[in-house]
């Protein structure tokens, strides 16, 4: 019996074409994927990311416990309701998961995570947090909708609460507010400005109608993914897995090196990938012919072999894009195989669109 | 419910097939089929001249969500494709068993047709396959 979000109901009267997404019925569109897609970049869609898991990380010990479990660095984190994207790594430098940590207060930091790796991760946080006296709650009465798009904010600050709404227009990129249970973050994953809100699952169907009659669109996991990845970001499972460090899945960047006496889980294991030279990297792809890249697709370039790790047709650009990861020498240009025919592709940096702009030439 | 025109043939595979009165046949997928795949974005067709066989492979359809190989509903030679869908996949969404034509065969052996399925058999077999 498959899982089904406060929202189901919504989903199915809106038309949506429902799959089994990580063991939850899903929406992968309402009609059109592309125009799904297009509105988002262009207006307001919202979708129902209710089946991903919010967990509340409590006690005096919690950022401790944060700046041993997580490779990017808590520290960062100063002012209530700051967000910081992270990897959550095991001993051997491979992705747990990715993941968004809020700093509340330093008792109290609330954490989101993918829904396909749910049960892995809660045993993992479980099982780090004994040595730091840290409570870990998932919280599945909470449903969460992401409002994208460069009118999200508008059209989604007249419905919230008057108790929130000027704190919620004031919030900065990557900042969240709290209203009594209602949790409004400036944060999302389509490359577009708005808003994800975490809200108890009973309110959850009512403000999903409210936000559809103030016109935002409902829209699906597919146009979900293809929003990401046009936006240049990882997608867990994909583009990397407890196989793959973050070093070879463009996520240096969220790697917190500096303070060198930091300890944090897969550590060590990091630096000696770092400094033997890792074999591989993670790029972006367009494909300079017509067609369409898709996920585990053959590349060769540099001296050796790759593989399309997320791929798709672009939208946006009218063109097939992808993340690869290819030789760790693999130049301006590699081929692709697709049906045992090789096509060019080029090698760029993503973001491909980034609010409502192309950001690579053609 | 998808629209299924009774004149033309169906594979259990969702290609159409429509015999023209100089013996050809022309070949598309089913407005079902489109409305599963979605938005097409990209369509790869056989050459024209190519050898066809009935239940193989030899064109495939890319909409934004999935790649789909089209099955040859008869054997015989390719004699004409629809190249205006290089430009215009999404006429295949927008008009199936009109300007979203696949392209056409002419028939080895014409027998093969009666191996389909009708309208109303396809129909039902639609049916079946939501159940």
């Amino acid at each position: 019996m498959a899982n089904k979000t406060p929202l189901y109901d919504e989903h199915v009267a809106d038309g949506g074409k429902i799959v089994d997404f990580a063991g939850w019925d899903m929406p992968i569109n309402y009609g059109s994927q592309v125009e799904e897609h297009n509105n988002v970049r262009t207006d307001a869609g919202m979708f129902d990311v209710s089946h991903m898991t919010v967990v509340d990380l409590t006690g005096a010990r919690t950022r401790e416990y944060l700046r041993y479990l997580l490779a990017n660095n808590v520290d960062r984190l100063k002012e209530s309701g700051k967000a910081l994207y992270s990897c959550m790594l095991n001993e051997q430098g491979g992705v747990i998961d990715d993941l968004i940590v809020y700093y509340i207060r330093d008792d109290y930091y609330r954490m989101v995570v993918n829904a396909g790796t749910r049960a892995k991760d809660l045993a993992w946080l479980e099982q780090q947090s004994v040595d730091f006296s840290v409570t870990v709650t998932e919280r599945p009465e909470l449903a969460m909708i992401a409002v994208q798009g460069p009118n999200a904010r508008a059209k989604t600050l007249p419905l919230l609460r008057d108790s929130v709404r000027e704190a919620a227009a004031a919030l900065q990129p990557f900042y969240g507010v709290f209203d009594g249970e209602w949790f409004i973050a400036r944060t999302g994953y389509t490359g577009e400005d708005g808003f994800e809100i975490v809200l108890p699952a009973e309110e959850a169907a009512h403000f999903w109608s409210r936000l559809r009659a103030a016109g935002v669109r409902p829209t699906g996991l597919g146009a979900r993914d293809t929003l990401r990845l046009e936006a240049g970001m990882n997608l867990y499972g994909s583009d990397m897995d407890e196989s793959i460090t973050p070093l070879e899945a463009a996520l240096n960047w969220t790697i917190a090196w500096e303070p060198a006496d930091r300890d944090f889980i897969g550590r060590k294991a990091l630096e000696r990938a770092r400094a033997e030279g890792v074999r591989h990297k993670l790029v972006g792809l367009l494909l300079e012919d017509k067609g369409v890249l898709r996920n585990h697709q053959k590349v060769l370039g540099g001296s050796g072999e790759g593989e399309i790790t997320s791929g798709s047709f672009s939208p946006t650009l009218q063109r097939a894009i992808a993340f690869a990861r290819v030789p760790k020498d693999t130049g301006e240009h590699c081929q692709v195989d697709i049906r045992g025919k090789l096509h060019s592709a080029r090698v760029v940096k993503p973001p491909f669109v980034r609010n409502g702009k192309a950001q690579i030439e053609l | 419910m998808s629209n299924i025109p009774v004149e033309l043939k169906y594979a259990k595979s969702h290609e159409w097939a429509r015999h023209n009165d100089d013996g050809s046949i022309t070949v598309g997928i089913s407005d079902n089929a489109q409305d599963q795949l979605g938005d097409m974005v990209y369509v790869e067709l056989p050459e024209i001249g190519q050898a066809v066989t009935a239940e193989e492979g030899c064109a495939v359809v890319e909409s934004v969500k999935a790649a789909s190989d089209v099955y040859a509903p008869v054997s015989g030679e390719v004699v004409e494709v629809n190249e205006v869908l290089g430009d215009t996949p999404e006429l295949v969404n927008q008009d199936a068993y009109g300007a979203g034509w696949l392209f056409r065969v002419q028939p080895s052996d014409a027998a093969e047709l009666d191996a389909l399925m009708s309208g109303d058999t396809y129909a039902e077999f639609l049916e079946d396959e939501a159940h």
